[in-house]
């Protein structure tokens, strides 16, 4: 495990931020912390980015409690990103990274790296005033990632990303993957959870709700339910729930312990079976399920 | 450690490389250096010498008594009604007519002139005129001349301060006064101009959002004193930079002036080189020069930069904390007051520990942290006791310690808290809130 989460609670005045979260981020995988607005997502980022500490419980960074100097191992976007406007470009980001513990020469060395690899040179004595938004984004970007930290939090990393620049960060995340960087990512945005994560936790009203690998998850939440598309007359089949049925497209359901060959040749009795397709539910759909469920 | 000096680099050299920072860097030498020489200069520069007529109808003047390095006096004996519309023509400045009756009617001379005359002039002329009037009044009653000269004393007073051990010290009081004024003055504008730069820059920090990525690499108590520290450092560069050029420009200036003032010397028997002496003397800066001739410079110089950065530091602790709790500069209003009020106030003691530096209130005005840097600048120049200048910064060191403990625990929070409309209530809570 790259970071075990145990029993962190954290308190403010009014209000509880986080209660009982435990959670074990593996190394290397992309890790989604999801959950709608206020449910602690930012206060457990903040916690592990040293930001604030939790009023009780304990993380532990590759197997030692969390400690001052492992800020140099995390990279950290903020949802809330901004940069000094009137410093240059370069000079900027050599400051950030040497912040992060990275030697002059070094840093120097890994931002001309990506300056290259981005295609952006040009930008170096520029300050960041004269940059468009987009141009900014990418600044940022390399300002979390330039000294190779071993685990990157990115906060709603996509939210105000045009979609071009949405998917240069999609490639240099899962880049970053595979060279075995562990990423932590929260979001909102279902689609980009589908796409890149591994695992996910679901945190609602302080208290993680839902978590677990993403098939897992999603079979966990299959409803037994099949899409077909036939040709013929569909009538009533035993064991076989249809929700609902026009124009050759139905959707069934099952009824527990019948297989999927079985309710197959009861069907084609029936029909002319052209598709046949499992629905697995959308993230989207278990968001919201899970989330009325823990609110009511 | 490491990351503290990181964070003073930026804070240091994104300031020292802008321009505005030369510009006033190298301005105030030029501006101290001109008020000391332009005196100077004056009283060297070859004056124009102007013609003058007299028609003296009382016959007191002889030519030696119209003696005056501006003025050449000739006598004419033409009508005063004539002349008067006649010598522009003839070449004179101003023409001056003496009445027969000049010693019981003293205010029937009269001073013609083409162009509006020149109030030296016109106090030349009168001096002249008055001298030889009262002398001759005063041969009258019966005194002789040189009696009268004798009488013509100047009385210029020496004041001396007797230490305690005895030892006497040459002061000048007014002199004290000028440079204790000025060094209060720029204390006062200092801590405030400083101060709230350090204010703005995490104002700026805040709103446009990098502090939290800032504060992911460093704590912020780092964070908070590397921007103390590192602005605070631009003001001490500042100050020696003023205090080097201004030294060196002086001293050229007054090279300069010398090497002149010798060569006028030989010209002129020492007139200008009294002239100069005098002149300094009268200036204001000749009365400074007279107290730093008598006083410890170093140790006023080492003291001034001493109290401007502690006295700095502890202010802009407070500024600090103020920026962190707000969003902008003019949410900020609010709060700085609270801060502003005790630099507004030792400057008002200031006022008084100038007119009395040894009175009690200016004692623990100079004790007090708040109010001691500028009132022991202020009190410095009139001499204190080591003890109690040694006792007041070692209070200024715990004031300011506690005062950025306080500020940290107000900081740390405060930068995080967006969208809430910050209250003094909420102030003090957040001084008791867990990290």
């Amino acid at each position: 495990m790259l970071l075990s989460i145990r029993q962190v609670e954290k308190h403010y005045a009014e209000h509880v931020a986080l209660r009982g979260v435990s959670l074990e981020i593996p190394k290397g995988v992309i890790f989604g912390l999801l959950g709608p607005n206020g449910a602690g997502k930012t206060s457990l980022i903040r916690i592990i980015t040293q930001i604030t500490g939790p009023d009780a419980g304990e993380i532990y960074f590759d197997g030692e409690p969390l400690r001052l100097e492992h800020a140099d191992q995390i990279g950290y976007l903020p949802e809330e990103r901004g940069l000094y406007k009137k410093m240059k470009v370069g000079e900027q980001l050599l400051y950030l990274a040497q912040l992060k513990g990275m030697k002059r020469e070094e840093a120097l060395i890994k931002l001309k790296d990506w300056f290259i690899r981005l295609d952006i040179k040009e930008w170096w004595n520029k300050p960041v005033n004269d940059l468009s938004k987009g141009m900014q984004q990418k600044t940022q970007f390399i300002a979390t990632v330039v000294h190779e930290p071993k685990l990157l939090i990115l906060d709603e990393p996509f939210s105000g990303f045009d979609p071009i620049n949405a998917n240069m960060l999609k490639d240099e995340i899962l880049a970053l993957k595979e060279r075995g960087t562990t990423v932590l990512f929260s979001t909102h945005r279902m689609e980009s959870v589908e796409e890149l994560c591994d695992e996910i936790a679901l945190i609602n009203h302080a208290e993680v709700v839902l978590s677990g690998n993403k098939s897992e998850v999603q079979n966990r939440f299959k409803k037994n339910q099949f899409a077909i598309r036939f040709t013929g007359e569909l009538g009533t089949i035993a064991d076989i729930d249809v929700v609902s049925s026009q124009q050759g497209n139905a959707i069934l359901r099952f009824a527990e312990g019948l297989s999927t060959n079985d309710a197959i040749s009861r069907i084609i009795k029936q029909v002319n079976l052209l598709e046949f397709k499992e629905l697995i539910p959308s993230f989207n759909e278990i968001f919201i399920q899970v989330v009325n469920e823990t609110n009511a | 450690m490491n990351k503290i000096l990181l964070v003073i680099q930026r804070e240091y050299m994104t300031r020292v490389l802008k321009k505005s920072f030369w510009i006033s860097s190298l301005l105030a030498p030029v501006l101290i250096t001109a008020i000391y020489a332009i005196p100077i200069w004056l009283a060297m520069k070859d004056k124009e010498v102007k013609k003058v007529a007299i028609l003296d109808q009382s016959h007191l003047w002889k030519a030696s008594d119209l003696q005056d390095k501006e003025l050449v006096f000739t006598f004419v004996s033409k009508s005063e009604t004539a002349f008067k519309t006649q010598f522009a023509a003839e070449g004179y400045d101003a023409f001056v007519s003496v009445p027969g009756d000049v010693l019981t009617n003293p205010k029937g001379v009269h001073i013609y002139s083409s162009k509006n005359i020149g109030l030296s002039l016109k106090e030349s002329v009168e001096r002249l005129i008055q001298n030889k009037v009262r002398q001759e009044l005063m041969y009258k009653a019966g005194i002789s001349a040189k009696v009268y000269e004798d009488t013509q004393v100047d009385i210029d007073s020496e004041t001396i301060t007797i230490s305690e051990s005895g030892d006497e010290t040459n002061s000048s009081s007014a002199g004290a006064m000028i440079l204790a004024g000025v060094m209060g003055l720029i204390l006062y504008v200092t801590l405030l101009l400083y101060g709230s730069q350090v204010m703005n820059g995490v104002i700026e920090e805040k709103s446009n959002r990098i502090i939290e990525v800032i504060i992911s690499s460093v704590k912020p108590y780092q964070l908070m004193l590397g921007k103390i520290i590192g602005v605070g450092l631009v003001g001490l560069t500042q100050f020696v930079l003023w205090i080097v050029l201004t030294i060196g420009l002086t001293q050229f200036t007054g090279k300069f002036y010398a090497s002149k003032a010798k060569a006028a010397v030989e010209l002129n028997q020492g007139k200008a080189s009294v002239d100069m002496d005098k002149a300094m003397q009268d200036s204001p800066m000749g009365e400074v020069t007279k107290v730093l001739e008598s006083t410890n410079i170093p140790l006023i110089l080492l003291s001034f930069l001493f109290y401007f950065f502690v006295g700095y530091l502890l202010y802009s602790s407070l500024f600090a904390a103020i920026g962190s709790a707000v969003e902008s500069p003019t949410e900020a209003q609010q709060f700085t007051f609270i801060v502003m009020i005790p630099i507004i106030l030792s400057f008002l003691l200031a006022q008084y520990t100038m007119q009395d530096p040894d009175s009690t209130i200016a004692f623990w005005a100079s004790m007090i942290p708040f109010t001691s840097p500028i009132n022991m600048m202020v009190r410095l120049p009139y001499g204190v006791p080591v003890w109690e200048l040694a006792v007041s910064m070692v209070l200024l060191v715990l004031g300011f310690l506690a005062c950025s403990w306080l500020s940290a625990r107000i900081y740390r929070v405060g930068i995080l808290m967006y969208g809430k409309k910050v209250t003094w209530k909420e102030l003090a809570k957040w001084l008791f809130y867990q990290g």
